[in-house]
């Protein structure tokens, strides 16, 4: 039998009296030479003669098609049909403004340096980006903060550029992706986890990116929907990495943001870490403390896109197990896939004082938001 | 129930919409091949304004391998996370639990809606031409 379910008309959470951050909004340029006032002439001249040089194939594209262009809300297109998210008047009116965004933080991915196998062209493509993210959104609307981005092949240049951009409040975590040449949890990645703590930075994590490797652990899949969640296997993988390596051990102030990779898998993979941990304790003895008690002091996760199980009662079952402190809110604006502040943890059971450290308390707890 | 003139005919070429507001709610009127359709403009899955999302046919496939694409321009995608929705009917394609509510239209010729308890503040009703009218 059919059963009409029309969605209830929600208020938005500045309508409840709750304030939004906004932990992963994406940037883009409407054309690559906005960023040439921040790069050296040689480095414009080998954007625009060599291009992109990734470690895999189509450049500057993505391993499976998008069900929709430019991965994006079909609604978010500027007026004059430019890239979404490149026009930071429609991004204000149509998401900050709209939605009662109080913080909103950059997330920038598609001229990102992270994955250049030209190092020295990663390491200037990284500062660039970082001083575009400052002069054309920080600069147009005071809510707006921005990520650090960072070669994380280079560490030398990695840490320069943090040491560089941390003096800047409005710079509010370290970027890296989540799929490096090696796991994360590596010593060569160490010393941009020593410069995130030093200047006291969170390292935020976002799922995706072109660093060679496929999302799954045994190939490349054939569609979007594969990729996208399989996703899920890269942020389990790198959790192990970090917290089995001693990331956590060494660097005991770190803190890490999963950004759009969920979290309803974190409670099981933490009961095998835990599972595997009791027998093969010896093998890694650097570890104090059982792995899940790592995970849970250092890791936090962004919530969209929110698991919808299918019984109501279940979410709110995950979230006690995850626990409510370590989720922040996310809409992935201006994507596909956002999720609606007014909707995305409606079917969660959360008090009104959990849903505003999910909404804003954590974040700005986090981010060091006034 | 109070009824609405929402457009004239010929205002909506086949394939196309119109979306309207009336008494708060926002209301999408769709023309498929000649048929008028009303659906609310609010996706039921994550509160996305389904009306403006593409207008797409249906894709099927027998087994991996065969894929065929019919029933073209009979379903709405939303704009937002793609859930597609039968334009005639309000029903989501992948659950069919799910609907959007749907309006029920009419089309009515002038000289009838200026007799009528019609609400038509809107439009000014000419009497030789013929309109789309939904039912709230």
């Amino acid at each position: 039998m059919n059963v009409t379910v029309p969605l209830p008309k929600q208020q938005t959470p500045a309508e409840q009296g709750l304030s939004i951050v906004d932990c992963d909004i994406h940037p883009a340029p409407k054309v690559v030479d906005e960023l040439f006032p921040f790069m050296a002439k040689r480095w414009q001249e080998h954007l625009k003669t060599f291009g992109s040089h990734v470690r895999q194939g189509l450049s500057d594209g993505l391993a499976h098609p998008r069900m929709t262009p430019d991965v994006a809300r079909v609604d978010a297109w500027p007026d004059d049909g430019s890239t979404p998210g490149s026009d930071p008047a429609f991004m204000k009116r149509h998401h900050l403004d709209a939605n009662g965004v109080e913080y909103g933080i950059l997330i920038p991915l598609g001229r990102s340096g992270s994955h250049q196998r030209n190092l020295e062209y990663g390491a200037a493509l990284c500062s660039a980006v970082n001083d575009w993210q400052i002069s054309k959104y920080c600069e147009f609307d005071n809510r707006i903060r921005a990520s650090i981005t960072a070669t994380q092949e280079d560490t030398a240049a990695a840490v320069a550029e943090i040491n560089k951009r941390a003096k800047d409040k409005r710079f509010v975590q370290v970027l890296i992706p989540p799929r490096a040449v090696e796991p994360l949890g590596k010593r060569r990645y160490w010393p941009i986890y020593e410069a995130a703590v030093a200047n006291k930075l969170p390292v935020g994590l976002h799922l995706g990116g072109m660093g060679g490797h496929p999302s799954t652990g045994s190939g490349m899949g054939s569609y979007y929907i594969e990729e996208h969640t399989s996703n899920v296997q890269t942020m389990q993988g790198l959790i192990t990495s970090l917290v089995i390596e001693g990331v956590f051990e060494a660097f005991p102030d770190l803190q890490m943001v999963l950004i759009e990779g969920g979290f309803a898998w974190e409670p099981a993979l933490n009961w095998r870490m835990d599972k595997h941990w009791k027998n093969f304790k010896a093998e890694v003895p650097h570890l104090k403390r059982a792995p899940s008690e790592y995970s849970k002091q250092h890791i936090r996760f962004t919530t969209q896109p929110i698991e919808e199980p299918e019984k109501q009662g279940d979410l709110r079952q995950i979230i006690d197990w995850v626990g409510v402190d370590r989720l922040m809110f996310s809409t992935d604006y201006p994507h596909w896939d956002f999720d609606d502040p007014r909707y995305a943890l409606n079917s969660a059971g959360l008090s009104v004082a959990e849903k505003q450290k999910i909404m804003s308390g954590n974040a700005k707890a986090l981010y060091g938001l006034q | 129930m109070a009824r609405h003139v929402v457009a004239a005919v010929g205002e909506i070429a086949e394939g196309e919409r119109k979306l309207v507001t009336i008494e708060g709610r926002n209301i999408g009127i769709f023309n498929v091949e000649g048929e008028y359709y009303a659906l609310l403009n609010r996706c039921p899955h994550a509160g996305a304004e389904l009306c403006r999302g593409f207008i797409v046919g249906f894709a099927d496939s027998d087994e991996p391998g065969h894929y065929k694409l019919d029933r073209k321009g009979e379903f709405l995608r939303c704009p937002w996370h793609g859930w597609e929705f039968d334009i005639r009917t309000g029903q989501s394609w992948f659950d069919p639990k799910v609907r959007t509510r749907a309006y029920k239209t009419s089309v009515e010729k002038g000289a009838e809606l200026q007799k009528g308890p019609y609400v038509a503040e809107t439009f000014a009703v000419k009497v030789e031409e013929n309109y789309i009218v939904i039912e709230i």
